[in-house]
């Protein structure tokens, strides 16, 4: 027991054990537990789906193999797009808007307070609470599609949460291709930031890797084909009003946030920047947005994790059943307690994961490597 | 003077947007089902009605007893675990807790969909299968990574002399924990408890898949059958929103500072 | 003497149900305009068990969709219901019976005398290797068109025969200014359309025998069916997936269209919620080229294995089977009683019509309504829907469904 410098520091082990031991079942244990699940064939046979002691069967990457390329998933694959769009809109209308409020409220109009009380109580809400506001709000015939009738105008026709129109279609066999050219795109900006600022060695790999993807992209990427048939997916518009509800939901939140980092910009450095002679848009744009950055950074990364967990709000809004408005967390709940199909469940909870992982492991890695230094 | 218009014209148009909901909510709720109709969606009611609330009332006595026990215990519990995690992550630093503490906080984050299968057979294992013990369990244990991040960067304000100081007065590990952190803890406490009672208020996946016998169920459980079901008349689901939105709406309201520290905790740093 | 002893017995046995105590807990998705008749016959069960506590758990949702994902959690769980409503057929064999999740109930049939209260074919869709599962309390059919009589001869057109005649209808309609004459609601709703269009297109036959894996369903055949059926949408309101199946009937009352296809629980929602009569206020036909088919469902109420009260449940099952039981619950829910030996004179005009059709049809058994296909089946046609909602193209949804049916290994 020498590891510890003394009996205080042991007991503080001890005392953190239990919650290290719980979290160690519930969060890894069970992720593990999860991934096993995936690979096997679990619901396939109904006489094994819901029998007290199911007996399953090792399949390997199977289920994977079906949700990427196997015929009848085509709406989990719709879904993993419907969460992109869902994702990229909901972190747009929220960052613009929580940005535009806390501006406002910065300049401390009169009735500041109640303005911010104001913006920021839907984030006491469930999303259930939400969710059947909303519903109200946007049924097909009322709601919102009455308001202009108020101004005696005439009364609004969109189907909002059960409209089957969808734009910006691509095929899911160009995906493989697009992605390649959007990541070395990506790839390609962070090797020129590199050489910008001087490390060099960061931006020899980032180029390189690009280079080596782009080449991937235009040989075998092209070719890669995950499905015998052209299936069309895209942005289906019924998730505005997901979006719209999802927005009111948070952007209280990234306001709460732009708020509290504009309040820390010392007033020193916008007179002195006045002094200088800048003009009110050049001091946000060449002193306070750089400085609101990392905050930009932070909000994208808290609202990504929950948009792409995003579940009971579309679940009190549209129902289960609403395929347009239907998104991987959704699909993962029917397939495995309403399908039966306990594996592939199990599958789509994994990809969620990973997803989710992408976006936060980074995340967690820079916060606290910079506490470290710090 | 035109930045003053625009900025009202901006407020007033998001006000606008925030309390239109609200208001079609408090109207829906007081008319008459006969009286509700898709086009008169925005009128006031002709006649006061209170009989939904007295009827959502009663149908939801039982699911808001059930989540406020639920709530209650579980936000005490994980509370204070936070704060005895907090308190050792802070002050008594292990080996291997730089290791540990982010493994911790990847929990807070992580899809529930990636644990939810052997999460529901794991509690049927041990007995709790569809009660609120069950429910306060995996609540506990998934609130500790915020709970405890939310305390060890409070903690970590606490001068580590005053911890020496306590040392050489001869107090061990729980005696400072007891005379000199915990007293000075009730600002974390509160933001914590705040916190948790309103995620734990509000969560719907844990509640709909591990408790769905209607005894047991949570108000939001209820409240999304309620109104996902055949509810062709409004009145009372959004006098049930109301009802299930009130508890936390009110500790909003007079407790807001410290919900905000709270949700500016979630994102990692503080 | 024997006489006496069945006194006896009987004696014994009633001051038996009066000791009878403790809870039972009745799980269905009859909410709402369905209520009313699960609660009389909850209030005959309290009538004879007054000292039972009766815990009537419903979760709400057409057709029990959202039911079903509830009760797999409580059944996995470890809290089954005491006694839970499921749709007889695949829906009980194909899902817990052959998941070992029920208890046998043959000696309470022979107990209580029902082999032959019962219909054969309906006995045959609640066993499973030789053993009976649960008690059916009614018997709904799903194909049928509904329509306001007095609305139909202001538009001058008759309630078409076949689905040939449905389009040329529905044009007329459409010169005439009528936007959608078809009124459609929910998913669900959707899935109900399609089987009615898959009976009239096929015929009995080879409806039937999609089931027993005879018929493929790549089978140009069926490509047909959804072709027609793609056609038979254009005439359907386009805001369909946020109307409930109430509010698309309420639809055709209002002479916003002219026919709605449901199963007959739109009966008992015309006559008992909106106060119409039968004949009058609404008309009813086979939805089309199904005249002299019957596509049957029925609910019933079976024992999971491990449930708490099991002499609760018994005594429960005891009822609802029971002529007693069935004739307080039937006229209300809208439907015609599973026993055979049903007083008619209880019934309206329009169940009484079903009930000599349910006695000449030829009988065939719901897809959507869990009859004939088991749940893991049921479930993914949803997905199958949505291929062709969203792309109308009827050779892939044949296909995904071909897909579907040798996954779950249908009709083996």
């Amino acid at each position: 027991m020498n590891w510890f410098r003394n009996k205080d520091t042991l007991y503080g082990f001890l005392v953190i054990l239990p919650s290290l031991v719980l979290l160690g079942i519930f969060v890894y244990g069970f992720i593990f537990q999860t991934f096993y699940t995936s690979l096997t064939d679990w619901g396939r046979d109904p006489a094994q789906a819901l029998s007290a002691n199911p007996q399953i069967r090792f399949i390997g990457l199977e289920n994977y193999r079906e949700l990427f390329t196997g015929f009848v998933d085509a709406r989990f694959r719709q879904d993993l797009v419907n969460t992109f769009f869902f994702t990229v809109f909901f972190i747009l209308g929220c960052l613009s808007l929580g940005l535009g409020l806390a501006i406002v409220l910065d300049r401390s109009p009169k009735g500041e307070g109640f303005f911010r009380t104001i913006f920021l109580f839907p984030m006491s809400l469930s999303f259930i609470v939400t969710g059947t506001i909303w519903r109200w709000m946007l049924q097909p015939q009322g709601g919102v599609n009455q308001l202009p009738t108020l101004v005696g105008l005439p009364r609004g026709e969109f189907a909002w949460l059960t409209s089957r129109e969808q734009i910006w279609q691509v095929s899911w066999n160009d995906l493989p291709f697009i992605t390649a050219l959007v990541v070395s795109a990506v790839l390609v900006f962070i090797a020129i930031a590199a050489f910008r600022g001087g490390e060099r060695r960061r931006g020899y790999i980032a180029s390189g890797s690009a280079a080596l993807l782009l080449l991937w992209a235009l040989t075998l990427g092209r070719s890669l084909q995950p499905l015998p048939f052209d299936e069309l997916h895209g942005f289906n518009l019924a998730f505005i009003g997901i979006i719209l509800a999802a927005v009111w939901q948070m952007s209280g939140y990234t306001m709460a946030l732009y708020l509290a980092g504009l309040r820390g910009i010392p007033e020193e450095l916008r007179e002195a920047a006045r002094v200088d002679g800048a003009s009110e848009w050049q001091l946000y744009q060449r002193i306070i947005f750089p400085l609101l950055a990392p905050i930009t950074l932070s909000a994208m990364i808290i609202l990504g994790h929950i948009s792409l967990k995003i579940f009971d709000l579309i679940f009190a809004m549209a129902g289960a059943d609403n395929a347009p408005t239907d998104v991987p967390a959704l699909l993962m709940y029917l397939t495995t307690f309403r399908a039966n199909q306990i594996a592939k469940g199990a599958a789509i909870g994994m990809i969620l994961l990973l997803l989710v992982a992408a976006v936060i492991v980074p995340y967690l890695y820079s916060q606290l490597k910079s506490e470290v230094r710090r | 003077m035109i930045g003053r218009v625009v900025q009202y014209a901006v407020l007033f148009v998001a006000t606008l947007f925030f309390l239109l909901p609200v208001y079609l909510v408090i109207v829906t709720a007081l008319k008459e089902p006969s009286a509700i109709t898709l086009s008169s969606t925005w009128q006031l009611p002709q006649v006061w009605y209170w009989e939904s609330f007295v009827q959502a009332w009663t149908a939801f006595l039982p699911k808001l007893q059930n989540s406020f026990f639920l709530t209650v215990i579980a936000t005490l519990l994980s509370a204070m675990l936070g704060s005895l995690n907090g308190y050792v992550l802070a002050k008594w630093r292990f080996p291997g807790a730089n290791i540990v503490f982010p493994l911790m906080l990847f929990g807070m984050f992580i899809p529930y969909q990636a644990v939810l299968i052997p999460l529901f057979q794991f509690i049927r294992e041990i007995g709790l299968g569809g009660t609120l013990w069950g429910l306060i369990l995996v609540h506990v244990v998934y609130g500790l990574p915020i709970t405890t991040l939310i305390f060890r960067n409070y903690y970590a304000e606490i001068p580590d002399e005053m911890i020496e100081a306590g040392r050489i007065d001869g107090a061990g590990f729980f005696g400072i924990y007891s005379r000199i952190v915990f007293p000075l803890s009730v600002p974390g406490f509160v933001v914590v408890i705040i916190w948790q009672f309103t995620q734990i208020w509000n969560e719907f996946l844990f509640a709909v898949t591990l408790v769905s016998s209607p005894a047991n169920q949570p108000i939001t459980v209820a409240l999304a059958q309620l109104a996902g079901g055949e509810a062709v008349k409004w009145n009372l689901p959004m006098a049930g929103a109301l009802l299930a939105a009130l508890p936390t709406l009110l500790v909003y309201i007079f407790l807001g500072r410290y919900f905000i520290r709270g949700l500016l905790a979630g994102s990692v740093k503080g | 003497m024997r006489k006496l002893f069945f006194a006896l017995v009987t004696a014994a046995l009633g001051s038996l149900a009066l000791a009878q105590s403790g809870k039972l807990e009745i799980f269905s998705w009859w909410a709402g305009d369905e209520g009313p008749a699960l609660q009389a016959l909850i209030d005959l069960y309290k009538k004879r068990y007054p000292n039972v506590e009766v815990i009537n758990a419903t979760v709400t949702g057409g057709s029990g969709v959202n039911a079903r994902a509830v009760l797999k959690t409580r059944m996995l769980g470890g809290d089954p219901p005491d006694s839970f409503q499921v749709h007889a057929g695949q829906e009980l064999t194909g899902t817990w019976v052959v998941a070992d999740r029920m208890e046998d109930l043959t000696p309470l049939f022979n107990q209580e005398g029902w082999m032959n209260r019962f219909p054969k074919g309906l006995i045959d869709l609640i066993s499973y290797k030789g053993k009976i599962y649960s008690v059916p309390v009614n018997i709904h059919r799903s194909n049928v068109m509904w329509y306001v009589p007095a609305k139909l001869r202001e538009w001058g057109v008759q309630p078409p025969k076949t689905w040939a005649e449905f389009l040329t209808v529905c044009q007329t309609l459409k010169s005439k200014g009528l936007e959608a004459p078809l009124a459609l609601g929910e998913n669900w709703t959707q899935q109900h359309l399609w089987e009615s269009v898959a009976l009239g297109v096929l015929g009995a036959n080879d409806y039937s025998n999609l089931w027993n894996g005879k018929l493929r369903f790549n089978d140009p055949k069926v490509v047909a069916v959804w072709n027609t059926f793609g056609r038979v949408l254009d005439c359907a309101n386009k805001d369909a997936s946020g109307l409930s199946w109430q509010q698309a009937v309420d639809r055709v009352l209002e002479g916003q269209a002219a026919f709605n296809i449901m199963g007959d629980w739109a009966a008992g929602y015309m006559t008992t919620t909106k106060g119409l009569k039968p004949g009058e206020g609404f008309g009813w036909a086979p939805s089309p080229g199904t005249a002299g088919v019957f596509m049957m469902l029925s609910d019933s109420f079976g024992l999971p294995k491990g449930v708490k009260n099991r002499t609760n449940v018994l005594n429960w099952l005891r009822l609802v089977g029971s002529k007693e039981g069935q004739d307080a619950f039937n006229p209300l829910k809208g439907s015609i009683a599973a026993r055979t030996d049903s007083d008619p004179s209880k019934y309206n005009a329009y169940l009484q019509s079903a009930m000599r059709d349910w006695k000449s049809n030829r009988i065939v058994g719901s897809l959507v309504h869990g009859a004939v296909a088991p749940e893991s089946f049921m479930s993914q046609f949803g997905t199958v829907m949505e291929i062709y909602l969203s792309s109308r193209n009827a050779q892939a949804a044949a296909n995904a469904a071909q897909a579907i049916a040798t996954q779950v290994r249908l009709g083996q």
